[in-house]
């Protein structure tokens, strides 16, 4: 039993999620190869080598992999996949979009999200935005998966696999024009310790730095729900959600946000949850550990000084 | 340019789904069922593209029981010319559907198809990129814009760190997400000259295309559930609390 872990990176450096997926590809027994493919990613396929677990890495150096292209990424993980059982990404936006081609042109249905891994078949994954969780099992003979991070801890460092070269043929499909990534020094939101996310009660993207400068003082990062991205409050990599990010950081402060289902989605197993509200109907309430049912504009600031009095 | 939107039937995202006793699945039965958010969104994408004169005709198809043809209608009310119902009392795996649109798109060659993001009962993401690997078509998933350009179609796409822009080949698949568009509601004429509207029906086996499932479910069980916590009356007590539990400070 072998299986590929597609790589999550910057070419420059790795993503977290990609030690998370080695960890659950090492569930499914047997050996853990890493793909890095991308141009000039030699550093990125250098930090996989030293995942502890990974007995080789495959890197395919070439501009046509940058920026995810699931068209070349595809064709050379279809191109790799006979030496493998299973094929696994992290369920990130890249994951998500080259997985599926993956599966459908070696005739597997893939295996969404799976939040564990109870034999090298059988799987636990989440449905109706997380109301129900469905043990699975496949009968294709390979396996093709995306893997929800938070669910899985990184594989630590130690290893010294060897790093092999690999290559494919240009699909020609499809081209990359631009990307406008949103600038922010604050963690990525799949890897932050504390969130503070706002909502429609938020009422503006003009008061969203009442929440940074919490964060600030935290180390948190800004999320948000569906409908303060709807209304333009702040960029659409903020969204928390069943169909944005999933979270799971220690701390989880939503203010301004109702909590419905598809919000809670993607933050209810944070590790504690407070909510920040004035309607202590909202249904926030029933999965927040600490509830304060306030005016928003007075109680964040209230919240600042606080902080400020314990030295923060 | 004929324009292809799949749309499934599943059940509306107010409702709390429950997991039946004997875990062999959810409650379906008098359970509220709606167009897939995502699709409403697809069809609306569409119904622009022919009132703007770059689409000819729209065509919805949905694979799924008898009561999927309400789910049609409704897309034919928002506007779409006419329907396909591929007709199957099985769950059809997001393999499976990809095989039965394949053989639509090769019996009908729309230069766009407009597939919604995700489904919100199976929570899969997968039909729109997987049709697009069995045709060998680009895909420009997670669309928030959508740009017909020539020979090109420019797909701007929600990524995790922001935005991003592809240039893909026609013809092509495009999954939508959230902001792509606001869908219409159907005025109550267009409910009715729906009614007039064509809905084709066929089964997967007058297709060619194999739906049988490669994934059996062993069960289907609830979540952990959270306990509702206290409510604190300030925020020094909300610190004070934090900073016990050790989560801040
Ligand atoms: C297909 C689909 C996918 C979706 N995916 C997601 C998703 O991924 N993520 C997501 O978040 N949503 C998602 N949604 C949307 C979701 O259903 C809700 O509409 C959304 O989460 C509501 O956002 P909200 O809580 O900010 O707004 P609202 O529900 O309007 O709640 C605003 C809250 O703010 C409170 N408030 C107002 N003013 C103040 C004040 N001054 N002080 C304190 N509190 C105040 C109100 O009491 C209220 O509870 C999705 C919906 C669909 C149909
Ligand atoms: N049974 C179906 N009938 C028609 N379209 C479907 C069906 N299942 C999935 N789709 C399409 O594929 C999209 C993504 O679904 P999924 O891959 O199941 O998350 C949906 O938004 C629909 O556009």
């Amino acid at each position: 039993m072998t299986s590929l872990v597609i790589a999550e990176h910057t070419n420059s450096a790795l993503a977290d999620a990609t030690a998370k997926t080695v960890t659950a590809a090492a569930a499914l027994g047997g050996d853990v190869h890493v793909l890095v493919a991308g141009s000039n990613a030699a550093a990125a396929a250098e930090a996989a080598s030293k995942i502890a677990g990974v007995a080789k890495v495959l890197h395919a150096d070439d501009a046509q992999y940058d920026h995810g292209m699931p068209e070349a990424i595809a064709a050379l993980v279809v191109s790799l996949a006979g030496s493998y059982d299973a094929v696994l990404a992290p369920a990130t936006t890249r994951g998500k979009n080259v997985a599926p081609r993956i599966a459908a042109l070696l005739d597997v249905m893939q295996l969404s999200e799976i939040t564990a891994v109870l034999s090298a078949d059988t799987f636990e994954r989440p449905i109706y935005a997380g109301n129900a969780i469905q043990t699975v099992k496949s009968t294709d003979a390979k396996k093709v998966i995306t893997v929800r991070t938070t669910s899985f801890a990184a594989a630590g460092d130690g290893g010294s696999a060897s790093v092999e070269q690999v290559s494919s043929d240009n699909p020609g499909l499809a081209t990359f024009v631009s990307e406008e990534l949103t600038k922010s020094d604050r963690p990525e939101l799949t890897a932050a310790k504390i969130i503070i996310s706002g909502g429609r009660g938020m009422q503006s993207g003009d008061n969203f730095p009442m929440l940074d400068r919490i964060a600030d003082k935290l180390g948190a990062g800004v999320g948000a729900s569906r409908a303060a991205v709807d209304a333009g409050f702040v960029p659409n990599d903020y969204q928390v959600g069943q169909t944005g990010k999933i979270v799971a950081p220690e701390l989880y402060i939503a203010v301004g946000i109702s909590g419905a289902i598809q919000h809670l989605a993607g933050m209810k197993d944070s590790k504690v949850i407070v909510a920040i509200n004035k309607d202590e109907e909202a249904p926030i309430f029933q999965v927040a550990d600490y509830g304060l049912v306030a005016d928003l504009f007075k109680a964040v600031p209230e919240l600042e000084e606080e902080l400020g009095k314990i030295g923060l | 340019m004929k324009v292809l939107v799949p749309v499934k039937r599943v059940v509306d995202y107010n409702v709390k789904v429950r997991v039946k006793s004997d875990q062999t699945g959810v409650e379906l039965a008098n359970v509220k069922m709606s167009m897939n958010p995502f699709d409403e969104i697809s069809v609306e994408e569409a119904v622009r593209m022919k009132e703007a004169g770059t689409a000819t005709e729209v065509i919805v198809v949905s694979v799924g029981p008898q009561q999927a043809q309400e789910t049609i209608r409704t897309a034919l009310a928002m506007g779409a010319d006419r329907g396909i119902l591929v007709k199957t009392d099985d769950v059809v795996e997001p393999l499976g559907v990809a095989k039965v649109l394949k053989a639509i798109v090769d019996e009908e060659q729309p230069g766009l198809v407009i597939v919604g993001k995700q489904a919100i009962d199976d929570d899969s993401n997968q039909t729109g990129q997987m049709l697009a690997a069995l045709l060998g078509w680009p895909q420009g998933t997670f669309a928030s814009k959508i740009e017909l350009a020539g020979d090109k179609i420019n797909v701007t796409r929600e990524i995790d760190g922001g935005l991003q822009t592809v240039s893909l080949n026609s013809p092509a698949i495009v999954t939508c997400d959230l902001r792509l568009n606001e869908p219409r509601y159907a005025s109550l004429p267009n409910i009715m000259k729906a009614k007039k509207k064509p809905i084709d029906e066929k089964s997967a086996a007058d297709l060619g295309a194999d739906i049988a499932p490669r994934l059996q479910v062993v069960k289907v069980t609830e979540p952990a559930e959270r306990q509702a916590g206290i409510k604190v009356e300030s925020a020094a007590e909300l610190v004070a609390k934090l900073k016990a539990a050790g989560v801040i400070g």
